[in-house]
């Protein structure tokens, strides 16, 4: 961490819970980063989070911040961006809880394409509760609920977010913590539902029970299933597969994986609302510059 | 005055209070309250919100209320089970918000048509911990619309969620209701902070008014909310004794609103016989007291418009010169338990139940509160020969 983002930290919630080796640390400070850069202060900045080891960053932020129910962050950050539409409403969630209790939240929030950003941090695996399979779990993982190794088919995040009508859906990794940086900017600044699916690691859990290793190990089969830091590495990977008892990590695609256009739920309420007199206006929304894209 | 559905003027009710945030989720029998809203907010620089579903609409109701918002949801049986969870996060957050419940008959889908009072006691116990309630209890359309606007005042001077519990009778009848009944300047706001921002401001300490003044969000305060057991920073906790001031606090501070809402007392100061009831059946036993006092019976009618917190000491002196309390309700003997506890056997309780989806008539609670005079006259008192009446 340095200089800029230090003073976004809110000092008096230190020391933090997580974990030596968890990747969600490298996101916090990559997003606080960018924040930095951007803003005096966060008074107008909201963090929103739900329930698991990821949600609970949001506490450590020196924002306007809002630690919800499991699952429910995005209806309370709904509510909060439709009352205040000038703030700018982050939620930070996890696997779990935005994709398993919070699923039907994640799905609509896409389908509205309200104007917030929302952070998932994706370590496939239940970390607070002590290592439960996720909907997200890659087969053949050992987790406490899949002592015999997970039999079932995750989600592919990013995918499902897209089909269910977001405007900006993109995925990065812990182990590129400056392309985590550049796609939160991006995020940041396209205006509807804007989706960062970022891969970190969960050492305790999901690292030690299947033998990833300790953090940095666990960074490194990072970097071995990215083929954008390293064609070489990713293929010999691939052999060690071959061998490796290990569950296999698919190859996920990386970078802004989806861009589109269209009028925000803040939007149309605006103008269906009848809060504005001007009949145009939802033409002159379109044209808007800032969407651009 | 104005024909309107019990719903409308929940409706109306909210918005002459100031509502101007509704996240619902449609449902029977409270839809119309969705309906009316979605037509009137955006009319008054509102927002009208239909969530995915009940947890996400408490859940934005909550959002919109941290940015400043007085905000509501409407709801019936198997939603305001969903909501409980965010009910609990509302008490322990402190943040004001209003949750109406049209009673339908349940349990499960149960009768979704069909009049209940059966979610009395879901009111204060259906969230997990230690919660006290604030619920209310409309008996008119007019008092519908009245209490809306004290349903308001009571969330957001004490900042804690409050539920209307209305029945379906209420929630469908059609009555005249005056829009001039409620004085605007009554309303009570939100209490605003008085500490200025900065790194000492605590957003969860309290005075003697036991309500902490939290800033809305984006206000120039930086603060954080938890559903987490809290400090007066609003940090997270595990500190028992934290943890236990907390929840005595929350818990004086609720109860606050006992001496608030004023009870309905009808030819109570001569009675032998009161009458308890509630909402529609209220109204039912108000028309059951007249007609025993046409019968030479001296009967009374004590009817709560707050069922929670109860009003321990308020019942208490009205039932002190009672032989016999009739409790009269639409279920299978809820509110009944708290009447027994503060009569403690100073007058003979009788329970007149019914559950299954119609409402308790003038007739049945007549009759009720007659056999029990004939017992009381001719036995020990009535103790061995009490027998409860359940209908349905």
């Amino acid at each position: 961490m340095v200089g800029g983002e230090k003073r976004l930290l809110r000092h008096a919630m230190m020391p933090h819970m997580l974990c030596p080796g968890c990747g969600h640390g490298i996101v916090l400070d990559a997003m606080l980063a960018v924040l930095s850069a951007r803003y005096d202060n966060l008074d107008n900045v909201a963090f929103v989070g739900g329930i698991g080891c990821s949600s609970r960053i949001v506490g450590y932020i020196d924002a306007c911040t809002l630690h919800t129910t499991h699952g429910r962050p995005l209806s309370f950050a709904t509510g909060l961006k439709l009352a205040r539409p000038d703030l700018n409403v982050i939620v930070v969630t996890g696997d779990g809880d935005g994709v398993s209790i919070g699923g039907n939240h994640l799905i609509h929030a896409a389908r509205r394409n309200i104007d917030i950003t929302c952070v998932l941090l994706n370590n496939e695996i239940y970390g607070m509760t002590g290592g439960q399979a996720a909907p997200t779990t890659v087969p053949g993982a050992y987790t406490s609920t899949t002592p015999q190794g997970n039999t079932q088919h995750p989600f592919d995040v990013s995918e499902l977010v897209k089909a269910a009508g977001a405007t900006f859906v993109a995925r990065a990794s812990s182990y590129r913590p400056q392309v985590v940086g550049d796609i939160f900017g991006q995020a940041l600044d396209h205006v509807g539902f804007s989706f960062v699916e970022v891969m970190t690691d969960c050492t305790e859990y999901f690292g030690r029970t299947n033998r990833f290793g300790d953090g940095a190990d666990m960074l490194m089969s990072q970097s071995r299933y990215d083929p954008a830091i390293d064609a070489d590495l990713a293929s010999r990977a691939t052999v060690e597969e071959l061998t490796n008892p290990q569950p296999v990590r698919p190859v996920l695609p990386k970078g802004i994986l989806h861009r589109s256009s269209r009028l925000t739920l803040e939007e149309t309420l605006s103008v269906s609302g009848g809060r504005s007199s001007n009949a145009n206006e939802m033409e002159a929304l379109e044209r808007d510059p800032r969407r651009g894209n | 005055m104005k024909l309107m559905q019990g719903n409308e003027a929940c409706a109306a009710g909210a918005i002459a209070a100031g509502c101007r945030f509704f996240g619902g989720y449609p449902i029977s029998p409270s839809s119309e309250v969705a309906e009316e809203m979605a037509r009137l907010l955006p009319k008054n620089g509102g927002v009208f919100l239909q969530a995915e579903d009940e947890m996400a609409s408490l859940g934005a109701v909550i959002g919109a209320a941290l940015g400043g918002s007085k905000a509501m949801t409407a709801t019936s049986g198997p939603g305001f089970s969903l909501m409980q969870e965010h009910i609990g996060y509302g008490y322990l957050a402190e943040i004001p918000c209003v949750i109406v419940d049209v009673m339908r008959g349940g349990p499960s889908t149960g009768l979704p048509t069909a009049p209940s009072q059966g979610d009395v006691m879901q009111a204060q116990w259906g969230t997990h911990g230690d919660r006290a309630s604030i619920a209310l209890a409309p008996s008119s359309v007019q008092e519908v619309y009245d209490l809306m606007i004290q349903a308001f005042s009571l969330s957001e001077s004490l900042r804690t969620p409050v539920i209307v519990l209305v029945d379906e009778v209420v929630a469908h009848m059609r009555e005249g209701v005056d829009l001039t009944s409620s004085d605007s300047a009554s309303i009570k706001m939100r209490p605003l902070p008085t500490q200025p921002p900065g790194v000492s401001f605590e957003p969860y300490r309290s005075g003697e008014d036991l309500v902490p003044h939290v800033p809305d969000f984006g206000v120039g305060y930086r603060f954080h909310v938890t559903g987490l057991m809290h400090d007066e920073r609003g940090f997270p906790t595990s500190n028992t004794d934290i943890a236990a001031a907390l929840l005595e606090r929350l818990e004086k501070k609720v109860h606050l609103a006992t001496d608030l809402v004023a009870p309905e007392s009808y030819l109570m100061d001569d009675a032998d016989i009161a009458i308890v009831a509630y909402g529609i059946t209220g109204r039912t036993a108000k028309a059951a007291v007249d007609v025993l006092r046409s019968k030479g019976t001296k009967a009374g009618l004590l009817r709560p418009r707050l069922l929670w917190p109860v009003q321990d000491e308020m019942l208490k002196a009205a039932l002190a010169n009672v032989e016999i309390v009739v409790v009269a309700e639409m279920n299978r003997g809820q509110w009944v338990r708290e009447v027994e506890r503060i009569v403690a056997g100073d007058a003979w309780v009788y329970p007149l139940l019914k559950a299954g989806g119609s409402m308790v008539t003038t007739e049945e609670v007549v009759s009720h509160a007659l056999s029990a005079s004939d017992r009381l006259s001719t036995t020990d008192g009535g103790r061995s020969s009490r027998q409860d009446l359940r209908i349905g």
